[in-house]
């Protein structure tokens, strides 16, 4: 009887080593050029990117236990996964997030107090994704996303937008989830229908060690990358603390689903440095040591050390550093001037065309209130 | 005992499905003309009249028209390509308008409903079938979570023009999860439209103006009343979707149902005529919005309402209806509503359907019960 094979190890795309040194591992040898065709600029905002991410979270985490917000989700230690896979898409590509890619929909144009608005508890939504990059609204509920990208990458598909080969115009469809998230159904029915209409589609998963308290380990035995595999399309395991691994991964990925070539699969391997939210405690169910362990692969320290080896002055980071505190202090004022909803959006937009309950109820609600505070006298 | 494939296997029979094929052809026929002649404005439109059709194949033509007038309508499903679905539906459209149009779909529930949102918010207008009633679970937290609150997440600005349509109910002596009525759940959730036709005149005209919604339409084809034909008036819609009808006049009790239900109680209306009662049968259509103008109009009269269901009468939607024309009809009522509906079970091995789905005779019992007051 032959031994089956239980080793499920797969390579993983590194091209900065957690000391900052450029040192491409042998499975990153063939993104190497996409890093090397990148300007000075491009490089630079990358850093400037990450950064504007971390101090967002101070400020977030800051509102919260202030009593400013019902929630903060923090991205701490997942800089380099979410900033290098947003930097490779396109004007013309739509992002679905699932609730924690904060930068990613800045770097899209999305006012950040939008999002604060959603965990202040003032919106179910927040913005309108024509309006803000392409970067669709957070959703909830696990995984559900996944299919909602799917179906509109088939939609990309069947209207001819993809595949013509003009990189001008050609779109795809990037979406964010998580390890937890990957034992949802809707997560395997998402890689099923993606591989059955070869859609222009690009699974990122930041895989983050952590699903609120329960380890990656209980989700899966096997290296999540290996999920794409079985059904049918490209998957890659990246060092998600490694922007330009990010970067040129997700930016490679994209190009082929664009031309085409259907959609792939990106683990991306990362830590999340804080809380799942300011709701959770993780000295409750995690070791210092594994904190301690993956703070050396800082993602920003190491694409710090990196740019100064390449000769970024003193005075870039100071600036970079002022500028994300200015970024976020202006965020944090607009957060406290957000206005409180009125009570019709309770039923404005339930349903698209009229309905008899809303114009019922909302008329109902309104005049109990105000008989209550005396305005309607 | 039958099972399912008997109650489709109908469908196949010589004379009956070569019938409806030849009436749905006479209207590909007469719309081909119509399409030919150059459109003017001032010219009449072209008459198609009235066709005899099964409730299938009325929904079939229905399908048909949405299709052709929109091209970002697609349909979605298991086994609706080539074969047409399990009770032949869609059986054509996919030859008619290409695999792009009509998507034989991987064996999904939640990635159909799922895919649809996304096709939805790139503009298509996606009119999913599940497959029977009681597979549509897999799909609820999509239905509930997601497409439901989309348009309300979106402040308006991402409407979501899907159909899902759903064969349901008893009365086909199938195997379990194929006889359920599970509508209750769907009226229950905010931003879902629910509607049932009862006939294939309003099976042709709702399933259309379901499709044109900018609303998610749950749309629920009562599989008992597929076969049977009746007039289809292809030229006049008559009411709104979401109107309720009086389908028959009666002057000593309300009786009130939707789908399959309204051939029950026209039934029980017909025994009772026979007996010296009068009832007035109001058919539904709409469980969400309920329209309760003619519902209240006719208690207003008769003081007494009967309300069944094949669902289960537990927070049904039959209990809201009761409770409703109770507020609002307090003081014309001659007696407490009352219900008539499937037992608070699950739906049992078919050998038993007759027991428990509501006959014309529990519809009596309970009218008899009603004029006792």
């Amino acid at each position: 009887m032959v031994a089956r094979e239980r080793d499920f190890t797969v390579p993983t795309v590194q091209l900065l080593t957690p000391e900052g040194q450029l040192r491409p591992s042998a499975e990153a040898e063939p993104y190497l050029h996409l890093v090397e065709a990148l300007d000075d600029a491009t490089l630079e905002q990358f850093y400037r990117d990450m950064v504007t991410s971390r101090r967002l979270d101070v400020a977030g985490a800051n509102l919260q236990r202030q009593g400013q917000l019902a929630l903060w989700v923090p991205s701490h230690g997942q800089e380099a996964a979410q900033v290098g896979s947003a930097r490779a898409s396109r004007p013309q590509d739509h992002l679905f997030p699932s609730y924690r890619e904060h930068i990613v929909g800045i770097i899209r144009g999305l006012d950040p107090v939008a999002i604060l608005s959603l965990l202040r508890g003032a919106t179910l939504g927040g913005w309108d994704p024509a309006q803000n990059g392409n970067f669709h609204l957070y959703t909830l509920v696990l995984a559900s996303q996944t299919l909602h990208a799917t179906g509109y990458a088939m939609g990309i598909q069947f209207d001819g937008a993809s595949g013509t080969g003009d990189p001008e115009t050609d779109a795809a469809v990037l979406v964010y989830y998580g390890d937890g998230s990957t034992s949802q159904g809707d997560a395997s029915e998402a890689l099923v229908f993606a591989a059955s209409y070869r859609t222009p589609e690009v699974f990122f998963v930041q895989n983050n060690q952590w699903a609120i308290s329960v380890p990656v380990s209980r989700q899966s035995p096997s290296p999540l990358a290996l999920r794409g595999t079985g059904f049918g399309m490209p998957s890659v395991q990246i060092d998600g603390n490694d922007v330009l691994a990010s970067y040129a991964v997700t930016r490679q990925s994209l190009e082929e689903a664009r031309a085409g070539e259907g959609p792939s699969f990106i683990e991306a391997v990362t830590y999340r440095m804080g809380a799942h939210t300011t709701a959770d405690d993780p000295t409750k169910y995690r070791t210092q040591d594994e904190v301690d362990l993956w703070t050396t692969r800082d993602p920003i320290t190491r694409y710090r050390a990196w740019l100064e080896g390449r000769g970024a002055s003193a005075a870039f980071f100071d600036d970079v550093d002022a500028e994300a505190q200015d970024f976020a202090a202006d965020v944090r004022r607009r957060a406290l001037e957000l206005p409180s909803p009125t009570r019709e959006t309770i039923f404005e937009h339930v349903y698209h065309e009229p309905h008899p309950l809303m114009a019922e109820q909302y008329a109902w609600l309104d005049r109990f209130e105000r008989s209550l505070d005396g305005s309607d006298a | 005992m039958s099972l399912a494939g008997d109650a489709i296997r109908r469908l196949d029979e010589p004379g009956t499905a070569e019938a409806q094929h030849q009436e749905v052809s006479v209207t590909n026929h007469s719309t081909a003309e119509a399409s030919a002649r150059p459109a003017q404005q001032d010219a009449e439109p072209a008459v198609r009249g009235v066709q005899t059709l099964s409730m299938a194949k009325a929904i079939t033509a229905g399908l048909r028209e949405a299709l052709r007038a929109d091209e970002k309508v697609l349909l979605m499903g298991e086994d609706i390509g080539p074969l047409g679905g399990v009770f032949r539906v869609t059986e054509g459209l996919q030859a008619e308008f290409g695999d792009r149009r009509v998507l034989d779909t991987p064996l999904a529930e939640s990635g159909i409903v799922g895919t649809a949102i996304g096709l939805a918010m790139r503009g298509y207008r996606p009119v999913i079938e599940i497959q029977f009633d009681g597979f549509i679970f897999p799909a609820f937290d999509q239905i509930t979570t997601q497409l439901s609150r989309i348009n309300l997440r979106h402040g308006g600005a991402m409407p979501m023009p899907i159909v899902i349509r759903v064969p349901y109910g008893g009365h086909i002596g199938s195997i379990e999860h194929h006889q359920e009525s599970p509508e209750a759940y769907f009226a229950h959730t905010p931003g879902l439209r629910v509607v049932s036709p009862s006939n294939p005149h309003d099976a042709y005209w709702m399933i259309q103006e379901a499709i044109a919604s900018n609303d998610p339409v749950l749309y629920f084809e009562p599989k008992s009343r597929y076969w049977p034909k009746g007039p289809v008036d292809l030229d006049h819609a008559g009411i709104p979707l979401h109107e309720s009808r009086i389908v028959r006049q009666g002057t000593d009790v309300t009786v009130v149902g939707h789908g399959a239900m309204v051939a029950t109680l026209l039934q029980a209306a017909d025994i009772a005529a026979g007996e010296g009662t009068s009832l007035e049968v109001v058919d539904l259509r709409s469980l969400s919005p309920i329209d309760y103008g003619p519902l209240l109009e006719s208690v207003h009269r008769t003081g007494r309402l009967v309300v069944a269901q094949e669902a289960y009468g537990n927070v049904s939607v039959g209990s809201e209806i009761a409770a409703t024309v109770a507020e609002r009809a307090f003081y014309s009522l001659e007696a407490p509503v009352l219900r008539v509906s499937g037992f608070d079970t699950p739906f049992p091995p078919a050998a038993l359907e007759t027991e428990y789905l509501p006959s014309p005779d529990r519809v009596l019992e309970a009218v008899d019960r009603a004029l006792a007051f």
